[in-house]
């Protein structure tokens, strides 16, 4: 009966999408604000409805109503409740559904809270929001809806991948999508402004926060991905240039670059043009990256429900809305105004460059990941893109935006003063190249990129400690003073200096991790041990252990540095019987920001007839930082949300200061 | 779920974990490090975009075994990569080659970057002229027209 309901309300919400495309449109045409309040309605209506649907899928994963045949197919009795409900989006059906859940809760948002904007725009935005909602839900009803019964319930479920039974992977798709479906909005904010023909600072301030909530939950999805593959797939990478990794970041790269060239709309009036572009961009690497995880075109360590005869629907999707937006705008922009004049050393100089290395660094995962495809086509031969060509391109790209990087913030806008930003920076360039010169010096003479990426990485976290300072003026006023600057810096400027900060973190902690990491395997018999960058590991025992749903090995190993005992590793070795898997989960011991990173592996005999097992384990360097970094910038994206003067609906009813 | 979807995971599955089994290590660490450094740029053929370094699987483990046997027998770099790639084609190493079949994968960030730096110097040196304002009379209506809409 629940399934029939969600299915039922699935279809409401689809209906009440087409309603809310055609209301909209119309009170654009007649400017009309009851029919624009009723598509608004509309659009809340639409939300609802889908979220009954999605309730009802997750009350039948957490009731284990194995009628359902996507119920049956992805969970398990005796699957713990946080995997049951997660089992709900960890189908491609459930998956597509999340999806439609944000995309109406972000037309519904985008309804309410759009107060402030024009009448006409924000009864095409709303209008747009609806037709991607038609779309997709269109989509989700008639080709992948998650809710059909089976004839036959099976006394079992099949269980979800045990891979993906992990708290960071449960919570990952549902902030990676937030992410995704964030640029919805500002797609349809920016088809909306190129039928209206007016894109102006106002505009840029609309899209601003939905681009920052966006890449915030984009940021997080990404790191929880990353720490996932990290501590879950057992050889401690985090980053491999997986298509499925790329398809998230190149969304990702594309909002980066809006959220900078938006500022220069916002404040100058220019490159309105571009940041349109990039605002189409955002979710059309959004969408192509939901259809290359979801298609299986491309071959992935983790792609997870894959269905490639819907791939194709998914294309179509993807080649309408974007094919007309993109129409769309190369028929209005060219009219679009070119906005204030700039010198070449100017901040909007600077954000131009930043936009440059950013559109070219997409372009490096987008040929990185499609190009074997275009090249199978072209020659019929098969190549492979890896992680070194990666490292070639991407890498120098990067490296010449985080050395760019602190001098942006401390330019004047239109003519900015190359000589005094110098004079801020030199003290922060000593200090980062004497880090770098030291680590080459003292530490390992040996790895230059490895000193060059640490000079980077202190090099940006200097900068984002210089901004704070010019800002606050410290050390050439009072300390009171200073802090009474610091205390009044306007959220906006905070989130600035913390998401360059983490950027810096992570660079630092990347390029710790990959120039200085340490390996060791043996196969050891009990009581046998095995040494890693200075610590001694002893396996003590080994003994099963029954989990919930899976039945384990798990190994005690001592660990010593020096004689003193450090701690104890518990890696163990999982053996999921629902679908005859084998998993290992690592142990990890935290030293400072440092990881012990311990896997047991597989047992054997020795010609003797003893026990003996494979024990592997990897000394990784600031690892955490790796993950803080970005948790940082993600942080230094909802300050900056929270500041007063972005808030929708807040800036046109109290009179604001000017900035 | 289908079938497909299904070997997915298993060879997801089976590919997991790493190639530093101590049974196979060869003696000379220097020896065994070149032969770790040329594994991370070949592709395990049968997973899911995985270096043999990384991966597991049979095929993984017999090519580890013919670069370790190569790398013994005094063999340079590129004589193994290049045994490897008439046997496999240029699909088993990770690094694209640098052939013209490949312009535009190793070019394309190099043009992106050029075109937005012509692009940005045009715009640097574009005169005010065409536009019937003045830079200045363009700001003043810029302003009326902001103060107009907040």
């Amino acid at each position: 009966m629940i399934a029939e309901v969600g299915s039922f309300a699935l279809v409401l919400g689809l209906a009440f999408a087409i309603a809310q495309v055609g209301l909209s449109a119309f009170a654009r045409v007649r400017r009309s604000i009851p029919l624009a309040a009723a598509g608004e309605g509309a659009a809340l209506a639409s939300f609802a409805g889908v979220a009954i649907a999605f309730g009802c899928l997750i009350y039948a994963f957490v009731t284990s109503d194995f009628s359902v045949a996507n119920v049956a197919a992805n969970s398990h009795t005796e699957k713990p409740m946080l995997y049951k409900v997660a089992g709900a989006w960890g189908s491609h059906e459930g998956s597509i559904l999340l999806w439609c859940f944000i995309l109406t809760g972000y037309g519904a948002a985008a309804a309410t809270l759009g107060r402030g904007l024009p009448q006409g725009l924000k009864a095409l935005m709303v209008a747009v929001q609806g037709a991607l909602g038609t779309v997709f839900l269109a989509y989700t009803v008639f080709a992948s809806n998650p809710l059909l019964r089976l004839a036959t319930p099976p006394v079992e479920g099949r269980s979800l991948n045990p891979l993906l039974q992990d708290p960071a992977l449960a919570i990952h798709p549902p902030f990676l999508y937030s992410g995704y479906v964030g640029m919805s909005v500002v797609f349809s904010l920016a088809v909306a402004a190129l039928i209206e023909g007016r894109v102006d600072a106002a505009w840029a301030r609309w899209v601003r926060p939905w681009a920052l909530a966006a890449w915030s939950f984009l940021t997080v999805g990404i790191t929880l991905g990353a720490f996932w593959a990290y501590y879950e797939l057992g050889w401690g990478g985090w980053w491999f240039w997986d298509p499925v990794e790329n398809a998230s970041f190149m969304p990702w790269l594309m909002a980066t670059a809006l959220l900078h060239s938006a500022i220069v709309t916002e404040k100058r009036g220019a490159l309105a043009g571009w940041s349109l572009f990039l605002a189409l961009g955002a979710f059309t690497f959004s969408m192509l990256g939901a259809f290359l995880v979801r298609s299986g075109v491309l071959t992935s360590v983790h792609a997870f429900a894959v269905d490639p005869k819907r791939g194709v629907l998914l294309l179509i999707i993807l080649a309408l809305t974007s094919g007309s937006a993109f129409t769309l705008f190369a028929w209005r922009a060219p009219k679009l105004s070119p906005g204030g004049m700039f010198a070449p050393v100017s901040r909007e100089s600077a954000l131009v460059l930043n936009n440059i290395l950013l559109a070219a660094a997409t372009a490096t995962v987008l040929l990185g990941t499609l190009y074997p495809l275009i090249r199978q086509a072209l020659s019929g031969e098969a190549i492979s893109v890896g992680p070194p060509y990666f490292n070639l391109t991407f890498a120098p790209l990067m490296a010449a935006l985080a050395i760019l990087l602190p001098a942006g913030p401390l330019l004047a806008w239109k003519r900015g003063d190359a000589r005094g930003v110098a004079q801020r920076l030199w003290v922060a360039a000593l200090v980062a190249l004497g880090c770098g010169l030291l680590t080459l010096a003292l530490i390992s003479p040996r790895k230059a990129l490895g000193a060059l990426g640490v000079t980077i990485g202190a090099w940006l976290v200097m900068g984002a400690g210089v901004e704070l300072i010019e800002r606050t003026r410290a050390l050439r006023v009072p300390v009171s003073d200073s802090w009474r600057r610091l205390v009044g810096l306007p959220r906006g400027a905070w989130g600035m200096t913390l998401a360059h900060l983490g950027l810096g973190v992570f660079v630092l902690g990347a390029c710790v991790e990959l120039g200085w990491k340490g390996e060791a395997a043996e196969a050891l018999p009990l009581g046998g041990s095995l040494n890693v960058a200075g610590y001694h590991l002893v396996l003590e025992t080994v003994g099963p252990v029954e989990g919930p749903n899976f039945e384990s090995e798990r190994a005690r190993i001592q660990v010593t540095k020096d004689g003193q005992p450090i701690c104890v590793g518990e890696p163990d070795r999982r053996f999921y019987p629902a679908g005859g898997q084998t998993v290992s989960g690592i142990s990890l011991c935290y030293r400072g920001a440092s990881h012990l990173y311990i896997v047991l592996g597989e047992r054997r005999k020795t010609t003797a007839g003893t026990p003996v097992w494979l024990i592997r384990a990897y000394w990784n360097p600031w690892a955490s930082l790796i993950f803080l970094g970005p948790v940082i910038m993600a942080l230094g994206g909802l300050t900056s949300l929270s500041d007063r003067r972005l808030r929708l609906g807040v800036a046109r009813r109290r009179k604001e200061q000017p900035a | 779920m289908n079938l497909r979807a299904l070997a997915a995971i298993f060879a997801g599955v089976l590919c997991i974990a790493a190639a530093a089994d101590p049974a196979d290590r060869l003696p000379d660490p220097t020896q065994e490090a070149r032969a770790r450094a040329i594994f991370a740029d070949v592709r395990c053929l049968v997973c899911q975009n995985e270096s043999i370094d990384d991966s597991e699987a049979e095929l993984a483990g017999d090519l580890r075994r013919i670069v370790r046997e190569q790398v013994k027998a005094g063999r340079s770099d590129a004589q193994i990569k290049g045994f490897l790639t008439d046997r496999y084609g240029e699909f088993v190493l990770m690094t694209p080659a640098f052939s013209w079949m490949n312009l535009i994968l190793w070019g394309g960030p190099f043009v992106v970057v050029v075109s937005g730096a012509g692009l940005l110097i045009s715009r640097l040196r574009s005169r005010p002229g065409d536009t019937e304002f003045s830079p200045e009379e363009a700001e003043r209506v810029r302003g009326l027209s902001e103060t107009d809409a907040s």
